[in-house]
């Protein structure tokens, strides 16, 4: 076992130094970041801002909106709803932007290394 | 219906006791079927810990849920609601807030790198053994208090349905929830454990799906005038306002905001949650049961809302303080006004379900991170092959299986969404910054994930120890002791920048590089699958 995972089957001797260097890698990296940090740093915002007004601004939370519902009520449903919608947003990116460059890649690499084993490519699993 | 309280007599509960009790054993039964059927095919290591690699992204997304969905969210926050009213829908907004962290940054790339464990991606491209031990130690740790949480949960059921309130009754039904929990793992391994799981989220979120459709019902649909029932019950209108439980100095309004960085970070660092990822074939499939999960955990907790505030207009705080099992009985309670003993009994099995299939699925987490890590790696150096290994992962689970026993039968009492809060702590405490590092910064070295790894352990369990939950106040673990001398009850406001800050520092001043060609690899494969492991055929 031991190192096993690190070095399964096709992947052992392609040179991911190389692959890394790619202009395609480099533009499937930047495409990952470029949505993932910018959005976790915003909802993180979004969420202590609100943990910071629960905390603090006892008053301006407990303002009554509409019957006995305030402000406080409100804020929170609306984490509720901006967590699906970042949720349904990065789903819909990265099968738009990032799942198609994964997979070509994915499919030059294994189906290279197979090749020159001589192995069939349809012996990966999906 | 009336809007009036008509009072839950809790000594009425002890005549339900034979129909809870078969309501349980039934699912019991059915679900041991169903997991002696699914472990005929365990061949494999990755049978046994990653169920062959072999389930659907929705299948895994309801275990996730199944996983997620514990005590602590079903009893924990429901009764927290119930007494603290806002305070407690902080928790809930939290744990579903912290998905974001799982899906957008650990999700798929720890599919794509991981083989069984946490310390397969921690250790990837670092060196193998120290960080491999550093990240089984705090994989035990983390779950070692998670499941000091549910077990903890166990007693106060038991103590509210078997009206058993001696330390012996509730330590005999911790011993045969441990037990079977124990059958579980041993026989069906991590697809057992999901089956389990999977049963036993579609019974939770129905059966609080009813008793939220009856509630809001009660009221007409009316969210506000249930909002109003509770304030009219509980004859404090500050139940719906932010500071009921956190606001009172402070020092209770920074324990809030710890409580609240802890709830956040932690989850993507539950190792029984990451563990989860690889029970699917894909980087896709973990996606979409991370996707399947958000949806699922964020309805339930707008159901748990509502039987929160449902529980303290229809049942009274009062009463729930006084009922055996105090703050976790609320959701028990609320059932047995509503739907009177059958009701109960339903969702008292739920929740005996909800404890089994979690426990099982820490289990099986210390487990093959005991045996994968440790005996495999780090003992046997990788010479041993994978049936020893999968030896030493059952005699594991059931010696796992008895230090949760005698853990939950001292646990017992605490309110279970807290002690679930502190495993966040140290989960986010000692595993986030090390993911996030790895993952993301090329220049992370070895003693950077060492110094923040042992530094945000040891600074998350040592602050707990020196807290006000430990000793120093009446309702403390040790109440007659006090050397509280950390004021915070959760940890995680200072343990989870200092071990960020660790992680950096030891980084910065490491003189030796990393392999940079283990760096490129990593790079690639988190983000394009390439020699991800493979789903096992059968």
């Amino acid at each position: 076992m031991g190192n096993e995972a690190q070095t399964p089957g096709a992947a052992a001797s392609v040179d991911f130094e190389q692959v890394q260097s790619t202009e395609r890698f480099q533009e499937l990296r930047k495409r990952h970041r470029s949505f993932v940090f910018p959005m976790a740093v915003a909802f993180l915002l979004w969420y202590f801002a609100y943990v910071l007004l629960a905390d603090y601004a006892v008053g301006f939370m407990s303002t009554k909106v509409w019957g006995n519902i305030n402000i406080g009520l409100i804020l929170g449903l609306l984490q509720f709803v901006s967590t699906f919608a970042i949720t349904g947003w990065y789903v819909s990116y990265s099968n738009r932007r990032l799942d198609p460059i994964a997979a070509e890649m994915r499919h030059d690499i294994e189906g290279h290394e197979f090749d020159q084993h001589g192995k069939p490519i349809t012996g990966v699993q999906k | 219906m009336t809007l009036m309280v008509p009072a839950v007599n809790v000594a009425d509960l002890k005549d339900t006791t034979l129909l809870n009790m078969g309501i349980f054993a039934l699912f019991v039964a059915i679900t041991m079927v169903i997991v002696i059927r699914a472990s005929r095919n365990n061949k494999t290591a990755a049978d046994y810990y990653a169920a062959g690699r072999s389930f659907t992204g929705p299948q895994n997304g309801t275990a996730i849920a199944g996983d997620y969905l514990s005590a602590a969210s079903f009893l924990g926050i429901t009764g927290a609601i119930a007494i603290n009213g806002y305070d407690g829908f902080m928790y809930s907004i939290g744990f579903l807030v912290a998905w974001l962290v799982a899906l957008l940054l650990v999700a798929e790339l720890l599919r794509n790198t991981g083989k069984f464990t946490m310390a397969d991606v921690l250790s990837f491209r670092l060196k193998q053994r120290p960080v491999r031990i550093v990240a089984a130690i705090s994989t035990l740790a983390v779950c070692f208090f998670y499941l000091l949480a549910q077990m903890a949960g166990a007693g106060s059921l038991i103590s509210l349905l078997l009206g058993i309130s001696d330390w012996g009754g509730q330590a005999l039904v911790i011993m045969v929830v441990g037990a079977l929990m124990i059958m579980y793992v041993l026989i069906g391994g991590m697809k057992g454990t999901t089956w389990v799981q999977i049963i036993k989220a579609m019974l939770l979120i129905t059966g609080a799906a009813v008793m939220t459709f009856w509630v809001l019902a009660i009221y007409g649909f009316n969210l506000s005038d249930l909002l109003g029932g509770a304030v009219e019950t509980s004859k404090n209108p500050a139940v719906l306002n932010p500071g009921l439980q956190y606001g009172k100095s402070d020092t209770s309004k920074l324990d809030f905001m710890s409580l609240g960085l802890a709830l956040v970070l932690g989850t993507a660092a539950l190792p029984h949650v990451l563990m989860r990822f690889y029970t699917v074939p894909t980087a896709r499939e973990a996606r979409k049961s991370v996707v399947w999960s958000i949806w699922l955990i964020g309805i339930f907790y707008l159901f748990t809302l509502v039987l929160g505030y449902g529980a303290a207009a229809l049942v009274g705080a009062d009463t729930i303080k006084a009922a055996p099992g105090g703050v976790n009985s609320a959701a028990p309670l609320l059932a047995f006004h509503l739907g009177g003993p059958l009701l109960l009994g339903f969702i008292s099995a739920v929740a005996f379900a909800t404890i089994l299939a979690v426990v099982a699925g820490l289990t099986i987490t210390a487990a093959a991170s005991f045996a994968h890590d440790i005996y495999a790696n780090v003992i046997a150096k990788g010479t041993s092959d994978a049936d020893t290994e999968v030896k030493v992962a059952r005699r594991t689970v059931v010696v796992i299986g008895l230090l949760a026993i005698v853990g939950g039968i001292f646990a017992n009492g605490q309110n279970v969404a807290f002690l679930v809060a502190l495993a966040f702590a140290v989960a986010a405490s000692a595993n986030l910054p090390t993911i996030i590092y790895s993952l993301f910064w090329r220049r992370f070295t070895t003693q950077g994930a060492l110094w923040s790894m042992y530094g945000g352990l040891g600074s998350a369990i040592v602050l707990i120890a020196l807290s006000p939950v430990v000793s120093g106040t009446k309702t403390s673990m040790i109440p007659g002791a006090n050397f509280a001398i950390f004021p915070l009850s959760n940890p995680g406001l200072v343990s989870i920048p200092l071990a960020f800050l660790l992680g950096w520092l030891g980084t910065v001043l490491d003189k030796k590089l990393e392999n940079t060609k283990k760096q490129a690899e990593m790079e690639v494969r988190s983000l394009t699958g390439v020699g991800a492991e493979k789903a096992v055929n059968h």
